[in-house]
C-alpha cells in the first residue's frame, strides 16, 4: 500500500466510514428500502437538525469549550421568531433574521460569560440553559404553537424526482441548510485564519494567548456561531415537524454531544475535523434508519445507539494510549 | 513534606470554610426576606414538611455527582441508573408481589431494593472500569452508558409507567417517622456516612487528590485506578437510592422520570463549593446549596410563580455565584495591586480536567 493511503486508513475517520459501509452493506443486502432516494431523503432531512447543531457545537469543542445551552437557545430563536411570523408577514428572510439574531446574541451571552467568570464553560452553559428555558416556559406556559404561516408550512424546495404515485422527491429545506452550514463550518476551520486561531486556542490557550492570539475573542465568535447556528437549526425543525414547542428540543443536548464525540473530537480540545463529525451524524442516523427497516422496535434504538457510543469512546481511548506509549518509546529512544 | 503539610492543610481549610461561608451569606438573608415575605406559609409545618419531603432526591442525586466531581470526573448516568433502580423494583413488586404485608413481605422488599442496589452497582462498575482501567474521559463513558442503561430501560418497559405498590414503599415515601418524613431520614442516614467517608477517611482524601493532580497522586503510591472505580460505584450506589426514593415517592416508575435533575445536579454540586475542575468540594457546602435551591423552589410555588420561574432562578444564582467570586478575586487584586498574577488567576485547563 502507498504509504500516504496507509496514513490514511489509520485515521479516526476512516475507520469510521468503514464502520458506516459495513452497516450500509449489509442493509443493502437485508431489506429493499434502504437504498432509495426516498430513504436517503427522508433520513438527510430527519437529521438535519442534529448535523446543524453538531457543526456549531464541533467548533466550540475544537477550542477546548461545551456549550450544553444551545437546545434552549433554539427554543427561544424558534419560538420568537414564528410567534413574530404568525402577527406579521415577514417572510422566510425576516424569520430568518430573527432566529439568527436571537441565538447569536444568545450565543455571545454565554461567550461573555465563558470569558468573565472563572469557572468552567460547562457550569456556565448548564446555567443559561437554565435560565434561557426557564423564562421562556414562564412566558409561554408551556403552549405549544400548531398553526404556522403557510408559506412556512410549505418550505422551499426544488423537486427532482416525481413518480408514478405522485410522491415527490425534493431537495428541500432542510437538506439546503445542512449541508451549507457544513460548508461553511470547514471553509471556517480549515481555510481561514481565525480556523488555525480556534484549533490553537483549543490545543494550549496558554501558549495561543502568548502568541497574541485573542484567546476572548476567539470564545465570543465560537459561542456566538453555535447560538447563530441553534436559531438556524431551530427553523429548520419548526419546518421539518410543523409546529414549535418549547419543550421538544431541551434533552437532546448529550444526542448531539455524542454525535460530535463519535466523530473523533477530543473534549479536550484542539482536535476535531466536519469530516469526522458529519460521519458521526451519519453513523447514528444510519443506525437508528437501519434498526427501523429492519422492523426492530423503535423501543430498541436507544439502547443501541448507547452501546455505539461506548464502543466509540472505549475504541478511541485505547487509540490515545497506544499513541501515548508510542510517543513514550520513542522519547526514550 | 511533614513541614508543608500542616500548612497546606489549613489552607485547605480556609478556602472551604470560606464557600460555606459564602453560602451562608445567601442562606440567611433568603430566610430572612422569605419569612418577611411569606412567613408561616414557608416557615410552618406546612411548608417545612413539603421542603423534607422533597429535597432528599434532588439531593442525593447531588451527592451522587459530588463524588465523581471531586476526582475531577462527572457521571452522567446518575438518573439513568437510578431509574433502573427504581424500575427494577417496580417490576420486582408488580410481577412477585409478596402475598402478606407482615414481616415477610418486608423482607422480600428489601431484598428486592438490595437486587436493585445490585443491578445499579453494575452501572457503576462498567463507569470505573472504562474510566479508570480504559482511560475513558468520565463525561464521554458516562454519556454512553447513560444512553445505553436509558435505552435498556425503554427497550423492556416499552416506555410505559409501572405503578401501584405495596403499603410498606408508600410508607418510605409518603409516610413521617415522629413527625419528620421518612424521605429525610434515610437521606441523612446517608449523608452523614457519606460526610465522613468524603472529609475524613484515606479513600476521600484520594479522591479529592486525584481531582488536584491525578498523575501525582500515584506517583504518591495511592492506587488511583481503584480510587476512581469506588467513585463511580459510590455514585451509581447514591443514585440508586435516588431511584428507591423517587419510586416510593412517585408510587410510580417510568424510564425518562427525572431527567431534568441532570443538569441541576450539577448546579447544585457546583453552587455548593465542589469545583467543577476537581479536588475540592465539601458534603456541607452541597447541603447548604441543596437548602438555597429547596428555598426558592417551595418559596415560589407559595407565591404563585410559574415552576419555571424557579428553573430560571437556580441559573441565575449559579451565574452570580461566579461572578461574585470573580468579582472579589478582581477587588482583591486591586487592594495589593502590586501582586503579580498566580497560577490560581489563570482558570485554563481541560475540560475533563485530566492531565494534559
Amino acid at each position: 500500500m502507498p504509504e500516504p493511503f496507509k496514513r490514511l486508513a489509520q485515521t479516526h475517520e476512516a475507520r469510521l466510514l468503514l464502520v458506516i459501509l459495513a452497516m450500509a452493506a449489509i442493509l443493502l443486502v437485508a431489506t429493499p428500502e434502504f437504498a432509495t432516494l426516498q430513504n436517503l431523503v427522508d433520513v438527510l432531512s430527519a437529521n438535519a437538525f442534529i448535523g446543524i447543531m453538531s457543526a456549531g457545537l464541533l467548533v466550540v469543542i475544537i477550542t477546548g469549550g461545551i456549550d450544553l445551552s444551545f437546545a434552549a437557545t433554539a427554543s427561544v430563536a424558534q419560538y420568537a421568531a414564528l410567534t413574530i411570523a404568525n402577527r406579521a408577514g415577514i417572510g422566510w428572510p425576516g424569520v430568518f433574521a430573527i432566529a439568527l439574531a436571537i441565538g447569536l446574541v444568545l450565543g455571545l451571552l454565554n461567550g461573555v460569560f465563558v470569558n468573565s467568570l472563572r469557572t468552567s464553560a460547562l457550569i456556565v452553559t448548564i446555567a443559561t440553559m437554565n435560565v434561557f428555558y426557564g423564562i421562556l416556559l414562564t412566558l409561554t406556559h408551556g403552549a405549544d404553537i400548531f398553526a404556522l404561516p403557510d408559506w412556512f408550512n410549505a418550505g422551499i424546495e426544488f423537486v427532482f424526482h416525481t413518480d408514478e404515485q405522485g410522491a415527490k422527491l425534493a431537495v428541500n429545506f432542510q437538506i439546503i441548510t445542512v449541508c451549507v452550514v457544513f460548508a461553511l463550518t470547514w471553509l471556517l476551520l480549515k481555510r481561514t485564519n481565525i480556523g488555525r486561531q480556534i484549533y490553537a486556542v483549543g490545543g494550549n490557550p496558554e501558549a495561543a494567548q502568548r502568541v497574541g492570539f485573542r484567546v476572548g475573542g476567539i470564545n465570543l465568535l465560537v459561542y456566538g456561531y453555535m447560538g447563530a447556528l441553534a436559531g438556524v437549526a431551530s427553523l429548520v425543525q419548526a419546518q421539518f415537524v410543523q409546529s414549535v414547542s418549547p419543550t421538544a428540543l431541551v434533552g437532546r443536548e448529550l444526542d448531539v454531544v455524542a454525535a460530535v464525540v463519535i466523530g473523533g473530537t477530543s473534549l479536550s480540545g484542539g482536535s476535531g475535523t466536519v469530516l469526522g463529525t458529519i460521519l458521526g451524524v451519519t453513523l447514528i442516523a444510519i443506525l437508528k434508519n437501519g434498526l427501523i427497516l429492519l422492523g426492530v422496535s423503535s423501543y430498541w434504538s436507544m439502547f443501541s445507539t448507547g452501546l455505539v457510543i461506548i464502543g466509540a469512546v472505549i475504541m478511541m481511548a485505547l487509540e490515545t494510549r497506544k499513541h501515548r506509549v508510542v510517543a513514550e518509546k520513542g522519547g526514550a529512544a | 513534606m511533614s513541614q508543608a503539610q500542616p500548612a497546606a492543610t489549613g489552607r485547605l481549610r480556609d478556602r472551604l470554610d470560606a464557600t460555606n461561608l459564602r453560602l451562608l451569606c445567601v442562606l440567611v438573608p433568603l430566610i430572612l426576606i422569605l419569612g418577611y415575605l411569606e412567613g408561616d406559609k414557608l416557615f410552618g409545618v406546612a411548608g417545612l414538611r413539603s421542603m423534607a419531603f422533597q429535597l432528599p432526591e434532588l439531593g442525593l442525586l447531588a451527592l451522587a455527582m459530588m463524588i465523581p466531581m471531586l476526582s475531577g470526573g462527572i457521571d452522567l448516568s446518575i438518573i439513568s441508573t437510578a431509574n433502573l433502580c427504581a424500575l427494577s423494583m417496580a417490576c420486582f413488586m408488580t410481577t412477585w408481589l409478596p402475598a402478606g404485608h407482615g414481616a415477610g413481605g418486608s423482607l422480600l422488599l428489601v431484598g428486592y431494593a438490595l437486587a436493585s442496589l445490585f443491578l445499579a452497582a453494575l452501572v457503576g462498575l462498567v463507569n470505573g472500569v472504562m474510566i479508570a482501567y480504559l482511560r475513558v474521559p468520565p463525561m464521554l463513558a458516562t454519556l454512553g452508558s447513560m444512553t445505553a442503561v436509558k435505552g435498556l430501560l425503554i427497550g423492556f418497559t416499552h416506555g410505559n409507567v409501572i405503578s401501584g405498590f405495596p403499603a410498606p414503599i408508600v410508607f418510605i415515601g409518603q409516610g413521617t417517622c415522629f413527625g419528620i418524613p421518612v424521605v429525610l431520614v434515610l437521606f441523612l442516614a446517608v449523608v452523614l456516612p457519606l460526610s465522613v467517608l468524603i472529609n475524613r477517611t484515606p479513600l476521600g482524601r484520594a479522591v479529592a487528590m486525584i481531582g488536584s493532580n491525578e498523575r501525582a497522586t500515584r506517583y504518591s503510591g495511592i492506587d488511583t485506578r481503584r480510587s476512581l472505580l469506588w467513585v463511580y460505584l459510590l455514585s451509581a450506589l447514591l443514585a440508586a437510592i435516588a431511584g428507591i426514593v423517587m419510586v416510593a415517592r412517585f408510587n410510580s416508575a417510568n424510564a425518562a422520570y427525572g431527567e431534568s435533575y441532570l443538569l441541576v445536579a450539577i448546579l447544585a454540586a457546583v453552587l455548593g463549593g465542589v469545583s467543577p475542575l476537581g479536588g475540592f468540594g465539601k458534603v456541607s457546602g452541597v447541603i447548604l446549596s441543596l437548602l438555597i435551591l429547596q428555598l426558592l423552589s417551595t418559596a415560589s410555588i407559595l407565591l404563585g410563580l410559574s415552576q419555571f420561574i424557579t428553573l430560571a432562578m437556580w441559573g441565575a444564582i449559579l451565574l452570580l455565584a461566579s461572578g461574585g467570586i470573580v468579582l472579589k478575586g478582581w477587588l482583591d487584586n486591586r487592594m495589593r495591586n502590586a501582586r503579580p498574577a498566580t497560577p490560581a488567576d489563570l482558570p485554563m485547563k481541560t475540560l475533563d480536567g485530566r492531565i494534559p
